[in-house]
């Protein structure tokens, strides 16, 4: 199963430098959007302690886990600097100023 | 190759797609076609990019005209001015203009380009009401012009903005009405857009940023724009500018697929192999194009392809544009979007107004951004174009083109190489000679006594860095910069350089202090940003509008984030007071909403935990329903005013503290400050409210009020300092109040009162509050202004809807969904 983009509504609807979440039967997904409106999917669980990376300070291509303030890239879900950890990816598009979420992947386990 | 053996193109649209195509095409393969060409305007091929300068009165139709009727006639082409096509017969292979001719084709180009968009309000088909594409718009705002009076441009973009120039030019009275937070936000980041607003501003044009306008009024003919929040711009002449939309009609009726624009392959080729289309009116993998260059791409693609050849396809543009504006150097390019530090290059020049961002992604160019000196757009974007790897030149790039000859740049040695009367600071005109001479003759060893002694770097501090060096080179080893601490690495001021900045330059954005300041990033970082949307909201109540993406979640929720991602909330009660009914409506709350824990706070409050993010404002809503605002136990303000029972039931109390507890939480909750602010009021000297650990404190006496400050009982603990005494409640509110204002225009931001009481001296305070009356009244003036800007409680303004986003999910798929989804 792949390929499925769900459509999730206009790239409005996303604050800018900021994310919202979507709810999935296995797992809460971060949307982000940058300064510069690319969009960024993330599992919305910090690697540290599972915080909810969507509350995050976004800034550049990272954003800053609310409760302990790692730094995620949001290209590659990778955690930086000294810290070590990963949150999955998931693949997100922006097309015609909507934003899509392969669900294909997203709903998978 | 004789007429009749020619194939029979024909061409619908007369704009610049079409001409350049046929121009390519005559280069190609001249006596292949038969040319028919209809054209809508009744006028020749014109280059439409250069509209503005013939509304600024820069240049005439003649000079803008690309091909006359000669050009036309010498290469047989039949142009049809003033015909529109209005359906395509595909079985038939014959097209229909309005004026009811029928002309057959053996290959069809769709060049219908774009419309303006016009918004759905109330009265955009008033007379008076113009968009800006062809000639006749130009004229129509010429004649406007004429009459002189008012203008409003809806849009702040390309177009808008050069239409507004040209307006003003013309000696209308312009305002540009935009509805982004930024003027050009598709082609500018916000550094260039805020220099750009200040270019159009000096040229006597209002720009109102964040405007969305609701309704264009008149009877008969227009006479003013009205925007959402109510303000009513008089107008006799309204230009909406807003953007284009592809204009595929004809094609869609014909059968052909269009989504946004007419869908085309690689080689312009639309579903039906004999039938192209060109310009702003096509799709092309999904993008489509406003600006000239991708245009000219695709003309000579689809040139190629009529002529026979076999070429590669069309692959897509990368975009640069240029403001049209005279006096404003503007250049954007490719892909400048917000990214980490090391992969973009800045260069501020606050005196000249120069802002240059290059944007690099495995040292490649990707975009350009430059403001005041666009000497270098063009290189920037041959080297995007052709993806050269810029390792080698990385450290002069920047400089553009005539610093690539040189080679590396030390920044010290280049200091060092500099002669005695290269200028330093521009701002004050200091050279390096006179700084080095005042380093040695009076034995100078700080940036703070050089900007004292020759006022190098005293004002903009872009050249702090330069006046540093300078010193390590007089000093040696003997200067030590770790002295001074920068606010982040984004710049080289302090924090209280940068705050005492912000008010004497009256910068009042953070686009406005990135520029004047030489921030050394596009955008700042997590560090300089909370804390300048602080500073800004200290300095300019009510006018610097909160950036909420620069603020901790809590602060943006209006509540506490806990481990697992839930939230707490902590309702105020008024110096530890609560009744029967705010604890039931609590309780009530708390079933409702299966809250699994209930605390009792250290600062006398209840603590809701546990609390779903979606929930928050449906539980705020009951709280407020039950009397209860916001606690703001996440906030950098005025957390709470602990209280002991004082003399109203203690047989000790010596006065009311409870009630000054009250009066003083009313009073000074709601203001931001650089860190959060705990209050104590304790009765009598036993001080059970523990207000000697407190941030500021006041222990009540027989004769009146201690007033104590800078305690602390957290990771640091301290003991406060006594401050004063005085004799009335009164009093002890306005003293408190003037140490709050204090406190907010002083300190760094998240330094708490004791340790701003630590770098500034407690006497220096004292001072200022207890013996300059004059000063501590000024101060409290202050402090009431700025809770002016904050009295709302913000449970209640999102309980109301505000920034739902903030809390609901972007969507929720439950499985069945899913499935039908499928």
């Amino acid at each position: 199963m792949s390929d499925f983009w769900f459509d999730l509504g206009p790239l409005a609807a996303l604050p800018v430098r900021g994310a919202r979440i979507v709810r999935t039967p296995r797992r809460d997904i971060a949307v982000f959007r940058t300064a510069g409106d690319d969009v960024f999917a993330l599992e919305n669980r910090c690697p540290h302690k599972g915080g909810p990376l969507a509350d995050g300070i976004v800034h550049g291509r990272k954003v800053a886990c609310p409760l302990h303030n790692w730094i995620i890239n949001l290209e590659d879900g990778e955690a930086t600097g000294a810290d070590k950890g990963c949150a999955r990816t998931f693949p997100v598009k922006l097309e015609n100023g909507r934003v899509y979420l392969d669900m294909g992947i997203a709903a998978a386990p | 190759m004789p007429q009749a053996s020619r194939r029979k193109l024909l061409v619908l649209g007369n704009g610049m797609a079409a001409g350049r195509m046929l121009e390519e095409l005559l280069a190609r393969a001249p006596d292949r076609h038969a040319v028919v060409v209809f054209g809508a305007e009744p006028r020749v091929n014109y280059d439409r990019i250069m509209l503005s300068p013939v509304l600024a009165g820069e240049k005439h139709f003649e000079d803008i005209v690309v091909h006359d009727d000669v050009w036309y006639a010498r290469h047989k082409i039949d142009l049809r001015k003033g015909e529109t096509a209005i359906a395509i017969d595909r079985r038939a292979r014959t097209v229909r203009t309005a004026g009811g001719t029928v002309e057959t084709y053996d290959d069809l180009v769709i060049a219908t380009g774009s419309r303006p968009i016009l918004l759905p309000v109330p009265g955009v088909d008033l007379p008076g009401v113009v968009t800006f594409r062809d000639l006749d718009d130009v004229e129509a705002m010429l004649g406007a012009a004429a009459r002189g009076g008012n203008a409003v441009v809806i849009g702040g973009g390309l177009l808008g903005l050069e239409a507004a120039a040209a307006l003003a030019l013309r000696g209308m009275r312009t305002t540009v009405v935009h509805l982004m937070p930024t003027l050009m936000e598709r082609q500018l980041d916000p550094s260039a857009a805020y220099l750009l607003q200040k270019a159009i501003e000096k040229r006597g044009i209002e720009v109102l940023t964040g405007a969305n306008t609701s309704a264009v009024l008149g009877d008969g003919t227009v006479e003013a724009v009205r925007l959402e929040d109510g303000r009513t711009l008089p107008a006799d002449l309204v230009v909406m500018a807003v953007g284009i939309r592809p204009h595929g009609a004809i094609a869609a009726a014909a059968g052909l697929e269009v989504k946004r624009g007419i869908v085309v392959d690689d080689h312009m080729r639309t579903v039906d192999p004999d039938i192209y289309a060109v310009g702003e009116c096509v799709e092309h993998r999904g993008v489509c194009y406003g600006l000239v260059a991708p245009l000219y791409d695709m003309a000579r693609v689809l040139a190629a392809t009529l002529a026979g050849e076999t070429v590669p396809g069309y692959a897509g543009s990368a975009l640069s544009s240029k403001l049209k504006v005279t006096g404003v150097d503007l250049f954007s390019a490719g892909d400048f979007s917000e990214r980490d530090e090391q992969d973009e290059i800045v260069l501020r020049d606050p005196s000249r107004g120069v802002y240059k961002r290059v944007v690099l992604r495995d040292n490649r160019i990707v975009g350009a951004v430059l403001y005041g000196d666009t000497a270098d757009g063009a290189w920037y974007f041959d080297l995007l174009k052709k993806g050269v790897d810029i390792s080698d030149q990385r450290d002069t790039l920047i400089f553009g083109q005539a610093w690539q000859a040189g080679g590396v740049l030390d920044p010290r040695a280049a200091v060092a190489a500099l002669s005695d009367d290269a200028e330093i600071c521009g701002c004050n005109g200091v050279c390096k000679g006179a700084i080095a001479g005042a380093i040695t003759a009076r034995g100078l060893t700080s940036v703070e006594e050089v900007r004292a002694e020759t006022k190098a770097s005293a004002s903009c501090g872009q050249c702090t860095s330069k006046v540093e060096t300078l010193l390590a080179l007089a000093l040696g080893d003997a200067y030590a910069a770790a002295a001074r601490k920068p606010m982040c690495k984004c710049v080289d001021l302090t924090h209280e350089e940068v705050r005492g900045l912000i008010v004497s330059r009256e910068l009042k954005s953070q686009p406005a202090v990135w520029q004047e300041l030489g921030w050394k990033t596009s955008c700042g970082c997590p560090t300089c940003r909370p804390a300048l949307n602080y500073y800004l909201l200290c300095a300019w109540p009510g006018e610097y509008r909160d950036d909420a993406q620069s603020r901790f979640v809590n602060e943006r929720v209006h509540a506490n984030i806990q481990k697992d991602g839930t939230f707490s909330v902590v309702p105020r009660m008024w110096g530890g007071l609560t009744t029967s009914a705010e604890l039931r409506a609590i309780a009530d709350v708390a079933d409702k909403f299966k809250i699994p824990t209930i605390k009792v706070t250290g600062g006398q409050r209840i603590d809701l935990l546990g609390v779903r993010k979606e929930d928050l404002p449906a539980v705020w809503a009951d709280l407020n329903a039950a009397g209860m605002v916001s606690g703001q136990a996440y906030a950098k303000g005025l957390r709470t005013v602990k209280t002991c029972v004082g003399s109203e039931w203690c047989r000790f109390g010596t006065q009311d503290s409870t009630g000054l507890g009250v009066k003083l939480e009313r009073f000074l909750c709601g203001s931001w400050t650089p860190a959060k602010v705990k209050l104590a009021v304790s009765g009598c000297p036993r001080n059970c409210a523990e207000a000697t650990v407190k941030d500021i404190g006041i222990v009540c006496v027989e004769s009146g009020y201690d007033i104590h400050i800078a305690g602390a009982a957290g990771l640091h603990v301290r003991g406060t300092d006594l401050l004063g005494h005085v004799g009335t409640e009164d009093e002890a509110i306005e003293h408190v109040a003037a140490v709050m204002q204090l406190y907010r225009e002083q300190a760094v931001y998240l330094d708490r009162v004791w340790k701003w009481v630590e770098k500034t001296g407690l006497e220096k305070i004292r001072a200022a509050i207890m013996d300059n009356h004059e000063g501590r009244k000024a101060l409290v003036a202050r402090f009431r202004k700025s809770q002016r800007a904050v009295h709302r409680d913000p449970w209640a303004e999102r309980a109301a809807g505000r920034e739902l986003h903030e809390f609901m999910p972007l969507a929720v798929l439950t499985p069945a969904r899913r499935m039908a989804a499928e």
